[in-house]
């Protein structure tokens, strides 16, 4: 269902000067802010339950929730902004660092207040060169302006945001990686327990983690309250959500609608979103939720924009990311492509992770390269049990982070569904092999 | 040569001092060390190690880990096409075959002449702007093989002067100033916040 809700976070995106303080305070920017501080924090804080903000970052986990966790008088507690957007088809936090980021700190000054946040940590991946520009000076503008550091507009309310900044690593975006990146380690996830950075996070402290879009929804929640960002979206998954739909697609984009209602076909087939497929050819899949994400296809199409109903169809929402397959694309190359992803971005902690990808590309870089054996498909259904036992939805972990797990359920979704493709593909490869006399110049370093 | 200029140490000084911890300082001072000299020194990262108070190979260890940080001398200009799934789909691989003939190097290497270092990188969050590439970490959108060779041409003739040299990342940076600053707040630092206590939740 496509609805006429109003845009909650790229409401400046059409101006010119989104991004200076004078075009945010022209727009309402930092009202939510002394409305808050005339709430106090404890009320802050009901209004962002009441919303029921889901996670924008990929796991879905209520923000209100997530700021309870933090265990009770235990100081000082830290917010950590993970600005590391990288999961592959995902594109929204850059632009909203890039295209408004005072919203974005208004939010984090929200988040501080009433969680009780000593001081806040704004992590911007190492690329992204604008977005770190835009935020140093919309930063140096609000300090000056008084919204940031002592005394916030005259309160006793008093905190530092602090701009930092990564180097290029996709598993950094995992919150205990972002911490130990943040501590000036290598940015490799943490053993678990400590389940929860929210008990023990940075420097072992209460740590709150909030992806760049959660946190951009605050001012508008405490501006027009939990309950009208409530009153938007359905079941589970409230307020508006910004999706990227990339691919094939006529009009490539990203659009926030509202949450819980808009469906995938609306998503990819409505003139004012996608505008369908490329070509008006048929589709044949789409990731609905970024990399990690298992396949959907045409049947799946009208399923709501629902993190639960998602999840029980057997994929998730994760970052927004949604990928448009059409019927030209090659199912093989397209599985290498995003198995190569996670082979390269293991951080190589885990045996099933680091071995496991590596020999999942590797053997679908032989088929892809026409050496393909008929035992290869069982081959990689059986090293992707290895690495997720059952291979699953969820899938099971046998490993520190998801990551590794992650890169199983989207090659199993698409070889169980395209399977007829993969063994042509082998099969053709065989006969080649046998019918015309090879010389092989190219060494296979896969065999 | 290379240890950290005095401009360069006055400005890790400010940086270190926004952390609880000065480890914490690492990443963005090796972005410093890697804007003075295009690639990571040994001698700088020393250097590091002396201002945030950790050995060599400590710093070497996290450095390591990150792809941004270069070694060895990368060229001028670092091209990264991204050919990860959206962009595959949309031309990124043929566009990295592209870009491959026109400089006449493979991904990883660097032209001749020491302008150009060619990478194929994973999703840099431009995905619905497929084909795109950075040039320094600055995005083109949407570019064809005609365009790749214009900013190439470009690129060689100094046209763009929007684009500074490999290593620079923001050319703006945070600056607290002293009157408004907060303050650090180290894991030592165990006191109720002010605004928290004043709102008598401090036993929430
Ligand atoms: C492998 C991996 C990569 C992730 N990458 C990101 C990321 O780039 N950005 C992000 O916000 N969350 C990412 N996450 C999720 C974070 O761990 C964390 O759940 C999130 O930042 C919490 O914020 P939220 O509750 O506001 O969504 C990633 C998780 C995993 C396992
Ligand atoms: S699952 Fe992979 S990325 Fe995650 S900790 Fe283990 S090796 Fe690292
Ligand atoms: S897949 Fe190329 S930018 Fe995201």
């Amino acid at each position: 269902m496509i609805t006429d809700a109003p845009r909650i976070i790229t409401s400046r995106f059409d101006n010119a000067d989104s991004f200076t303080l004078a075009g945010y305070e022209a727009t309402g920017g930092y009202q939510a802010l002394r409305k808050a501080l005339s709430m106090g924090p404890a009320a802050v804080a009901d209004e962002v339950k009441t919303a029921t903000l889901l996670g924008r970052g990929g796991a879905g986990f209520p923000a209100g929730v997530k700021w309870g966790l933090a265990p009770e008088n235990v100081w000082p507690r830290y917010l950590v902004v993970n600005g590391d957007e990288s999961e592959p088809g995902t594109y929204k936090d850059r632009l909203l660092m890039e295209r408004d980021p005072h919203q974005l700190i208004e939010g984090v000054l929200l988040a501080c207040y009433a969680i009780g946040c000593g001081q806040a940590f704004l992590y911007v991946r190492g690329e992204m060169a604008v977005a770190q520009e835009r935020i140093a000076a919309a930063l140096n503008d609000a300090y000056a302006a008084g919204y940031v550091g002592k005394n916030i507009l005259g309160s006793d309310f008093s905190v530092d945001v602090v701009l930092t900044w990564g180097a290029g690593a996709y598993i950094v975006g995992e919150e205990t990686a972002l911490i130990e990146s943040l501590e000036g380690n290598r940015g490799m996830p943490r053993l678990k327990p400590p389940y929860f950075p929210a008990a023990k996070g940075l420097y072992m402290q209460p740590t709150i983690v909030n992806n760049v879009e959660t946190l951009s929804n605050l001012p508008w929640i405490v501006t027009n309250g939990g309950e009208a960002f409530a009153a938007l979206g359905a079941e589970t998954s409230r307020g508006t959500r910004m999706f990227a739909v990339s691919g094939h697609v006529k009009n490539p984009g990203v659009f926030e609608v509202e949450y819980g209602v808009t469906t995938f076909r609306d998503l990819i087939f409505a003139p004012q979103y996608a505008g369908g497929i490329l070509g008006d050819r048929a589709l044949k899949a789409f990731i609905p939720g970024g990399a990690s994400a298992p396949w959907f296809f045409e049947e799946h199409l009208d399923l709501p924009l629902e993190k639960v109903t998602v999840d029980r169809a057997g994929s998730m929402l994760g970052s927004g990311a949604v990928v448009v397959m059409d019927e030209t694309t090659d199912a093989v190359k397209a599985c290498l492509r995003v198995v190569r992803f996670f082979a390269r971005e293991s951080c190589g902690k885990c045996t099933p992770c680091r071995e496991g990808t590596t020999w999942l590309e590797n053997i679908l870089q032989r088929i892809q390269d026409g050496y393909g054996r008929p035992t290869d498909l069982d081959l990689l259904l059986d090293v992707s049990d290895n690495i997720s036992p059952g291979i699953a939805w969820p899938p099971k972990q046998t490993t520190i982070c998801p990551l590794g797990p992650s890169a199983v359920s989207p090659i199993a979704s698409a070889l169980q569904r395209f399977r007829p493709e993969f063994e042509a593909r082998i099969a053709y490869a065989q006969e080649a092999r046998h019918s015309i006399p090879v010389t092989i110049t190219k060494a296979s370093s896969h065999g | 040569m290379a240890r950290l200029t005095n401009d360069n140490v006055e400005l890790a000084r400010e940086i270190i001092g926004r952390y609880p911890r000065p480890k914490s300082a690492l990443i963005p001072l090796l972005h410093l060390a890697q804007e003075q000299d295009g690639h990571l020194t040994d001698e700088a990262m020393a250097h590091i190690g002396e201002l945030v108070g950790v050995s060599s190979a400590e710093v070497l260890g996290t450095a390591s880990f990150y792809e941004m940080f270069k070694m060895e001398t990368v060229g001028r200009y670092m091209v990264n096409i991204c050919t990860n799934i959206s962009c595959q789909l949309r031309g990124g691989e043929e566009l990295l075959a592209h870009a491959e003939k026109t400089l006449g190097i493979r991904p990883g290497q660097t032209t001749s002449d020491g302008l150009f270092t060619l990478e194929d990188v994973e999703c840099i969050a431009a995905c619905t702007e497929a084909p795109c590439l950075q040039v320094n970490y600055r995005y083109e959108h949407r570019i064809s093989n005609e365009g790749f060779d214009q900013l190439v041409n470009d690129l060689r003739a100094g046209r763009r002067s929007d684009i500074p040299s490999h290593g620079v990342l923001a050319e703006v940076r945070q600056h607290i100033p002293e009157d408004r600053r907060a303050g650090v707040v180290t894991p030592e630092d165990k006191a109720v916040p002010v605004w928290i206590a004043a709102a008598g939740e401090g036993d929430k």
